[in-house]
């Protein structure tokens, strides 16, 4: 049942490794500056792995991300949305500056983020909720 | 600069018709042209008219047409 006040979010993006890996190609580090956070570029290029499928995967999930969150026509710097690597290995979501402040304004709870990759194509979906102004949570009676 | 633009777009747009078949205020996303497609298409901009676009430019809208990727190359070209 849905509750009253408060609305789902969802978003979901696939993207083709290979043009991940054409960007790369073409533009270097200005690329690879412009879309991901530091940490992004350390987990993904860590242990000499293939670093595609995972930048694949993480534009995917800020694409996905962005969906979630409506940021339609509002300015988006790729790196105010980053993927960050729990100790057990599952991701989460860390938003920053501009999209900090839109999901504080959109009183957005919490964003939930799952990445795949297979083969040609990497994939995300993000899920969250929006939270109804002037509702405090109660514990169960 | 429109020319440019469309080459750009031939280029690094992934457009699913000819970009240099394209009107100047078509839109581009309708034209297939993803959210990373318009990231290469910005960086391509950058290197060809040596400009850098601000955080605040950084909106679907200025990549949506050929025209407003011209007004914002204006904008952002030195003088």
């Amino acid at each position: 049942m849905a509750r009253t006040g408060s609305s789902a979010l969802l978003g979901a993006d696939v993207v083709e490794i290979a043009q991940v890996a054409r960007s790369v190609a073409t533009f270097g580090e200005r690329y690879l500056r412009r879309v991901f956070t530091r940490r992004e570029l350390a987990y993904c290029s860590a242990d000499g792995r293939d670093a595609a499928p995972h930048l694949a995967a993480r534009f995917a999930a800020k694409e996905a991300a962005a969906k979630a969150l409506r940021v339609g026509d509002a300015p988006l710097d790729w790196r105010w949305i980053e993927v960050a690597r729990r100790a057990d290995g599952s991701c989460r979501l860390r938003l920053h500056e501009g999209m900090r402040t839109l999901a504080r304004r959109r009183r957005v709870g919490a964003l939930r983020v799952s990445l795949s990759h297979d083969g040609a194509y990497a994939f995300a979906v993000v899920i969250g909720d929006t939270r109804a102004p002037g509702r405090r949570r109660t514990r169960g009676r | 600069m429109s020319d440019e633009i469309r080459l750009i777009l031939k280029e690094h747009g992934r457009l699913s018709v000819d970009a240099t078949t394209l009107g100047d205020d078509a839109d581009l996303y309708k034209a297939g042209m993803t959210s990373h497609a318009s990231v290469n298409v910005m960086l391509a901009l950058e290197a060809k008219f040596d400009i850098e676009f601000p955080d605040r430019m950084l909106k679907r809208s200025v990549f949506e047409t050929i025209a407003s990727i011209r007004d914002a190359v204006a904008e952002l070209r030195p003088r």
